[in-house]
């Protein structure tokens, strides 16, 4: 949510305050940010993006993503057409929503649908790095919102890939106002009995952190993602000293309660849909009326 | 008035802080402590108090008033354990059917190290999530500064009023000119462009009402005399149909 002035009187210190870990890519091979091996594009994306060398995790945009999640086919998308408009008159915003639409090729930043993994149906929302670093303006809000009540009328459960980097600043009030409507919805689908499974990729920060990224029942990371409220900047300004090695990764939040396990992009799949049958009633060869009820205490 | 002139008045020293409010509004105010999981965070307060007789929970950000009681509340700054105060005292309310009203003025939830560590996202996502089916009536008032998620997570409520000169905004004007024009001498533009005035906050529809500031007596009165017309209201409506009319209230959004 929150970076502030004070960051203009230093320079970046570590590459998170650089704007992260991005990837120097000439078309035929990028540089790992990591461990600066040189990987051939194409052996890239066969190992889902995730560096072959050291296990590195590249951020990936939301249709690849889909791809290594849900069962070929099987995404149906939901409100794919839906516009952000300048609803504030912020100046400058109008083309920098005609940019992120160029450099993502999305129309917003997350792309929200039905799937099955496995054969597990599930609404499914996945966020996108590429359009103004995810972040969460009324759109965003409105499509993971109805979504939500999409699978509360139908009674599927959610998986939702975040990243963002907070709250879109061009929106305004509305956009705060987004973390309250997503959060409401999530409630009412839990209050219905249902399953949420969100998936913390790099980087979710401010907003989305502190509304439907956290609502999880199950909390999962992927390796190395930057997870936090406050960005790296912002902490390191008000403290006035230098962050710890590891502070805000996944890792980090493991250690700290914060998230349930951190998973290999390759194992997601397999994981999410263990998770998902675990939550679907009859699935799991459990006779129902088999055990009394006194007899479970 | 400028928008900035807003924020600057907003911010000022001189203006009444969350225990004031208290003082002037509320008898018999009853302070409780303590999130009874890691601390007692001093930028929220919180307790039992009574309006016209009727027992009322408050809970105030309180950024203090003279430098060592500012420190002291970290100028009111809440940490995570403040926001996990704050909902144990309201699920406390709703265990006895007691209407809440927060009194928020905060630049935001505070960026340290061990807000990080103890989970200030998910403190803050905790309260939005259990504050949108909360069993009972609640009022939030911005009083000085609404900064950001760190205000929010005591403002998802039934209705939502704001002082004449406060502001409410996603994001301070400090740091939304400097990400977005990397230029902190355009504070006053942004302040302009993120629509933050408690007009702004009529006009967009994010509050119910505009508390008049001409005295701060006056104002007291004005929260005084409204709260009284509108908790009975809202303790009688069947709470179905407060859930129902909280979560259109935010849907519209």
């Amino acid at each position: 949510m929150a970076m502030n002035l004070m960051g203009l009187f230093r320079s970046p210190q570590n590459e998170l305050e650089k704007g992260g870990k991005e990837a120097e890519d000439d078309g035929i091979r990028s540089a790992c940010p990591r461990c600066n091996v040189q990987l051939p594009l194409s052996d890239l994306q066969d190992n889902m993006n995730v560096c072959t060398a050291c296990g590195f995790h590249f951020r990936v945009g939301p249709r690849e993503r889909i791809a290594y999640i849900a069962d070929e086919g099987s995404f149906q998308e939901l409100d794919g057409d839906m516009l952000s408009r300048d609803v504030l008159d912020f100046p400058g915003y109008d083309q920098k929503l005609r940019n992120a639409k160029l450099s993502s090729r999305e129309k917003d930043a997350v792309i929200c649908g039905t799937a099955q993994v496995l054969g597990q149906p599930c609404a499914l929302f996945v966020m996108d790095p590429n359009f103004m670093m995810g972040s969460m303006g009324t759109v965003v809000g409105e499509k993971i919102t109805r979504l939500f009540e999409t699978a509360t009328e139908r009674g599927t459960p959610v998986v939702g890939f975040t990243v963002s980097g907070g709250a879109r600043m061009q929106e305004g009030i509305l956009s705060l106002m987004q973390m309250a409507k997503t959060s409401a919805a999530v409630r009412r689908h839990s209050d219905a009995g249902l399953f949420y499974l969100t998936v913390l990729t790099d980087p979710t920060l401010g907003g989305i952190t502190a509304s439907f990224a956290m609502d999880g029942d199950i909390i999962m990371a992927e390796p190395g993602a930057t997870i936090g409220f406050a960005g790296a900047r912002v902490i390191e300004q008000t403290i006035r000293k230098k962050l710890p090695q590891g502070f805000q990764t996944a890792e980090f939040l493991l250690e700290h309660g914060f998230v349930d396990l951190i998973v290999p992009r390759e194992q997601q799949k397999a994981t999410i849909a263990q998770l998902l049958k675990m939550h679907t009633p009859g699935s799991m060869n459990f006779e129902e009326g088999e055990v009394e009820p006194d007899e479970r205490l | 008035m400028s928008a900035y002139d807003k924020v600057m008045l907003a911010r000022s020293k001189g203006r009444p802080t969350g225990t004031a409010y208290i003082e002037h509004i509320f008898d018999s105010f009853v302070e409780l402590h303590g999130d009874r999981r890691f601390g007692d965070d001093p930028a929220i307060i919180g307790g039992i108090a009574l309006l016209d007789g009727m027992p009322v929970t408050v809970i105030a950000i309180e950024k203090g008033v003279d430098t060592k009681e500012r420190v002291r509340r970290n100028f009111g700054m809440p940490n995570p354990e403040g926001y996990r105060k704050a909902l144990r005292l309201m699920k406390q309310a709703e265990k006895f059917r007691r209407p809440v009203v927060c009194l928020v003025d905060t630049s935001g939830a505070y960026c340290g190290l061990g807000a990080e560590e103890r989970g200030q996202g998910q403190a803050i996502a905790e309260n939005l999530m259990e504050l949108s089916s909360l069993r009972t009536p609640v009022i939030s008032i911005l009083v000085g500064e609404g900064g950001s998620g760190g205000a929010l997570a005591l403002a998802l409520a039934d209705q939502v009023w704001i002082l004449e000169n406060a502001v409410y905004s996603v994001i301070s004007p400090e740091g939304c000119a400097s990400i977005l024009w990397k230029d902190a001498k355009r504070v006053k533009d942004a302040a302009e462009c993120l629509r933050l005035t408690a007009q702004d906050m009529q006009e967009l529809g994010v509050v119910e009402h505009v508390v008049p500031e001409e005295d701060m007596d006056a104002a007291f009165q004005d929260i005084k005399a409204r709260l009284a017309v509108e908790l009975p209201n809202l303790i009688t409506t069947p709470s179905d149909e407060l859930l129902r009319r909280r979560y259109q209230r935010f849907r519209r959004f």
